[in-house]
């Protein structure tokens, strides 16, 4: 009897590995791709990103703290794929970032109803808002992204 | 002899009296103040109560048929009609007034009046309608089951129930069916050090009837303002203390 308990443990463990180890499904033309690590190592961020962002949505909400680390608005930011003609594609439709996993485990999440899917930046043919995506959202560059980041805003069109 | 000796000795009660002034003096040195002046917040600082964020309407500098500010706050939080004036959202709206005494016409933005003691936040009963610490009334719509009972407590009908399946919403606006929202003071502007988009608007029309900041700051604008002329609170009968508050009138 002894031996099925341990047998599912190390069964439990293993399956919990090999959940863990998934391949990663940051799409490709995002910010993200171009970034060493999330803001939390991405174990940490699979398994929890939910609670870091119900805490920050309480501090932002009745607290005015408007970090960008944890915040949906970044997460999105850093998340949302282009497509071919450098349009922003909304992250909760098929393939994109939180679409993937959400729709693999079977998770229906409420964020979208109500919170933008793209980045407030003027993207050719839309209108953005005043506010220019380098400006509004300060974030810590790791010198061994600043290239491939730097060739990131650049395909955004300022105006 | 035995008198004189009391007279030059300190008795009790005067030594008590004398260290405790010496006390408050040394507490009060230069640069040391009781209340610390509000400070402009750091980004990962919690707003607190030493600002009140009001709003100062000059009525005389309000133009009639001007909405500048209207459309301004439409754009901001990318408020689109549907057709269905009803129902629509609307943070801010133009009111004409008449004296039927005198004739006198009057031309004035209401919205919320972000009030110090807001009846909307006494009625909720999720706890969605909140009031900041620096005096913003909001509603945390993560909360909001859409009872509309602010709504109705609200004198200044100022609140708005989003009726529609919405979509392009701004990122820092976050909007959607179900909830009651109305005018934030562009709080993600206030917290960027900004001035509310109204504000910015009425100034670029030229009109600068509106001015925007903290009312407890006694350098400001708007304190000052509020100090040297005469202005009013909408329904001040109802004693709820407004953020806003409206000259000439």
């Amino acid at each position: 009897m002894r031996s099925i308990y341990i047998a599912t443990a190390i069964f439990l463990v293993f399956y919990g590995s090999v959940v863990l180890a998934q391949e990663s499904t940051v799409v490709l033309t995002s910010r993200a791709a171009t970034m060493a690590q999330c803001v939390e190592p991405t174990d940490v961020m699979r398994r929890d990103h939910m609670e870091f962002l119900l805490h920050q949505r309480d501090k932002t909400v009745h607290d005015g703290i408007r970090t960008p680390e944890h915040s949906l608005i970044e997460c999105i930011d850093c998340h949302v794929g282009k497509d071919d003609n450098g349009e922003f594609v909304p992250v909760n439709t098929e393939q994109q970032f939180c679409q993937t996993c959400h729709q693999s485990t079977a998770v229906k999440i409420d964020c979208f109803e109500c919170h933008a899917t793209t980045p407030d930046v003027k993207v050719s043919g839309t209108t953005g808002n005043s506010d220019d995506f380098r400006n509004y959202h300060q974030f810590v560059i790791n010198e061994d992204v600043a290239a491939p980041l730097e060739l990131y805003l650049q395909s955004f069109p300022l105006n | 002899m035995n008198k004189n000796k009391t007279s030059q000795k300190t008795t009790r009660r005067e030594f008590i009296g004398k260290t405790a002034g010496l006390g408050a003096m040394l507490a009060l040195a230069p640069g040391v103040r009781l209340v610390e002046l509000a400070m402009a917040k750091a980004e990962g600082d919690a707003v607190n109560d030493m600002v009140r964020w009001g709003m100062l309407v000059d009525t005389s500098k309000c133009a009639e048929g001007c909405d500048a500010c209207v459309s301004a706050c439409n754009e901001e939080h990318g408020i689109e009609n549907f057709g269905r004036p009803e129902t629509d959202p609307q943070w801010i709206r133009k009111v004409d007034l008449k004296d039927k005494q005198t004739g006198k016409e009057y031309s004035l933005p209401l919205m919320c009046q972000h009030c110090e003691n807001p009846p909307c936040v006494d009625v909720c009963p999720t706890g969605a309608s909140f009031k900041r610490a620096d005096g913003i009334v909001l509603v945390d719509k993560h909360i909001c089951i859409g009872c509309r009972y602010c709504m109705m407590a609200c004198p200044y009908k100022a609140r708005s129930f989003v009726h529609e399946n919405l979509s392009n919403q701004k990122s820092y606006a976050p909007r959607g069916k179900g909830t009651v929202e109305s005018c934030t003071f562009c709080v993600h502007r206030v917290d960027n050090d900004r001035t509310p988009a109204c504000v910015e608007a009425c100034g670029s029309e030229g009109h600068h009837a509106l001015v925007f900041g903290d009312l407890n700051d006694e350098n400001s604008e708007i304190a000052q303002r509020a100090r040297n002329v005469p202005s009013r609170q909408i329904r001040e009968d109802l004693n709820l203390n407004t953020g806003v508050r409206y000259e000439a009138i």
